[in-house]
């Protein structure tokens, strides 16, 4: 039997490089042995992409992309599909869940400096999933067709009609296909997201690992453990990816799973931050609910975008204010100048502004789904500029910072 | 590789020529791919007119209407509400609703209307800023709004205030007044909404 087997291997061997991408990828590959807590998200992040790819599937068997009918297909699934329930709110709770990992995966990056040289293009690849992610959440928030799907669809797409020079106002048709969010709309919406859109957070995820086994991984010392090598070749500080983190990351599964699923069995709906409110009141084109917001995980953009005055006769300033936010973080490689990667030996400038950051981005999180109020709308403007103090910081401080000596080797405390 | 027969400069030629050739062909398939996403015939031609009785709508009473997929207000004003409009000329952006296209000509006037029936005010309801439709808000100096408010358009979004013709207020995140459709009168009691030929 076992000699079959080998037979078997050693044929699809010589066809397809099985055994070499196995070893490549997962028996040899050497990732650091001082790994963290921090270093749970990634393999999260993957298992979340494919609870959302089985369970969208599944969506779909029952969903009907079609304005007239799209509202009561959810409902369908929700009461009537066997499991629908369960199959649905994974989805719904999968979306949130996938932010607050990616946004856990891109704090961890930012602590222990993962997107220095020579890992920009991983900082890249995951920056450009990250806009895939934010585009497939966008698209998948409009099918269930209710009104906050509609109403935020509507501002989203209103954003780029903003643009000047008679550009904004047909690309923003374009995106519809209609004057309005209409059936049209809906119709495209699906396709994006459940066709065009995984394909592309597919393939940018397999770029963005071969490009991490490309370098190697980063650790929470900023060390490169190929530099320091046994007379094997293989890196001293470095452990198998298989069995050792993969055993180490089933743990963190589990774990995740407890939560995961504790979510969806008492509180799906996350006291209307995972599913609005507004959004089980079908979508109704001429009536804005009282007080829209999007989704948790746009708010702190959404904060920034109304936080800046319309200049010119234009809102335009505040569409660049917030995408500006975004596309800032790809120069982070750049912007950086420290040569340093870990938080463990960079100076109290860094480990400041990097607080003021977070906290700037909580905040604007929280603002952004709070109603608009004067001195709200004042703190919004603080916090944004703080937001961007920290790539001005991170440029000009690194001068002027008193870092620790690196080790040579990784630490493990 | 070795260069023994082989003129360079000829294949250089050959391979720039046949990708650019296969450029444009590429360039020229995106073309019919990206214009099959604009709105189609039919959503062009969804645009009809539509007629509204206006004979049981109350002073001070607004309804909606649908129009092209957006809602269109049509709004009875008191008689202090057109009082109230040249007291607020200064707080709002554009008082004399100069940006023409905003509004039909004839609707170019203190109280963006009809100058035959002033007090009716015809408008899509949706906000200049981000496409949400405010809230009408007629009661006077309410808590949320401020002592200074005289009825208006809220608009629960982004914050941006309208007056009672849909003129926006400064200092809030909508750039320009709320869109007055082309109108005009069947009857007495008639409003045609999306044509305004042959209208006196």
């Amino acid at each position: 039997m076992s000699n079959m087997l080998a037979g078997l291997l050693e044929w699809v061997d010589a066809r397809f490089p099985l055994s070499k991408m196995w070893k490549e990828h997962l028996s040899e590959y050497y990732a650091p042995k001082n790994f963290n807590f921090w270093y749970f998200f990634g393999s999260l992040a993957l298992l979340v992409l494919v609870l959302q790819i089985v369970t969208g599937i599944l969506l779909t068997m029952n969903y009907k992309p079609d304005a007239t009918l799209a509202f009561a297909s959810v409902e369908y699934i929700m009461r009537d599909v066997n499991w629908g329930w369960l199959i649905r709110y994974m989805h719904s709770t999968g979306a949130s869940a996938f932010f607050v990992i990616v946004y856990l995966h891109m704090y961890r990056g930012l602590m222990y400096g993962s997107f220095k040289k020579p890992r920009e293009l991983i900082w890249i690849f995951g920056m450009l999933i990250y806009l895939a992610l934010m585009a497939e959440a966008f698209f998948g928030y409009l099918l269930p067709w209710g009104q906050m799907s509609y109403w935020g669809a509507q501002v989203i797409v209103n954003l780029f009609s903003a643009i000047p020079f008679g550009i904004g106002e047909p690309l923003s048709q374009w995106i519809r296909g209609d004057y309005v969010v209409s059936d049209a709309t809906l119709n495209r919406f699906f396709a994006f997201h459940v066709i065009a859109l995984p394909f592309v957070l597919a393939g940018l995820v397999v770029a963005h690992i071969i490009a991490l086994h490309e370098v190697g991984s980063n650790n929470p010392d900023g060390v490169e453990i190929k530099k320091n090598k046994g007379p094997d070749g293989k890196p001293l500080d470095g452990i198998p990816f298989h069995p050792y983190y993969t055993v180490k990351d089933i743990v963190g599964v589990v774990v995740f799973l407890m939560f995961f699923f504790g979510i969806i069995f008492f509180g799906p709906e996350m006291g209307g931050y995972f599913l609005e409110h507004a959004n089980f009141i079908p979508a109704d084109p001429l009536k804005t609910p009282l007080h829209i917001a999007p989704v948790w995980y746009f708010t702190p953009f959404y904060a920034m975008l109304r936080a800046v005055p319309p200049l010119f006769d234009s809102q335009f300033p505040g569409v660049v204010v917030m995408g500006a936010a975004v596309v800032i973080l790809f120069f982070l490689p750049w912007i950086d100048r420290s040569p340093v990667k870990s938080i463990r030996y960079r100076g109290a400038s860094y480990k400041l502004s990097l607080a003021v950051f977070i906290v700037s981005f909580l905040i604007l999180g929280w603002l952004g789904t709070q109603p608009v109020t004067v001195i709200k709308t004042d703190m919004a403007r603080i916090f944004t500029a703080l937001y961007f103090a920290f790539f001005v910081a991170l440029w000009f401080l690194p001068k002027f910072e008193k870092t620790k000596p690196v080790p040579e080797r990784v630490t493990t405390k | 590789m070795s260069n023994d027969g082989v003129d360079t400069s000829r294949r250089r030629f050959l391979i720039t020529a046949t990708s650019a050739v296969g450029a444009v062909g590429a360039a020229g398939v995106v073309i019919p791919f990206g214009l099959s996403m604009n709105p189609s015939a039919r959503a062009k031609a969804a645009g009809a007119p539509v007629e509204v009785d206006i004979s049981k709508l109350e002073t001070g009473a607004m309804l909606t209407v649908a129009w092209r997929g957006k809602p269109v207000w049509v709004l009875k004003r008191t008689e202090q509400n057109m009082k109230d409009l040249p007291s607020l000329d200064s707080t709002v952006a554009d008082p004399h609703s100069d940006v023409t296209s905003q509004q039909p000509e004839y609707a170019h006037n203190e109280h963006r209307s009809r100058d035959s029936r002033a007090n009716i005010l015809v408008m899509v309801g949706i906000c200049t800023h981000l496409g949400c439709s405010p809230t009408y808000r007629p009661d006077v100096a309410p808590a949320d709004l401020g002592d200074e408010w005289k009825g208006g358009f809220f608009c629960p979004c982004h914050g941006s205030k309208y007056d009672l013709a849909g003129r926006v207020f400064k200092n809030v995140p909508a750039p320009l007044n709320m869109v007055v459709p082309p109108y005009k009168y069947l009857s007495e009691t008639l409003v045609l909404v999306g044509d305004d030929k042959g209208a006196a």
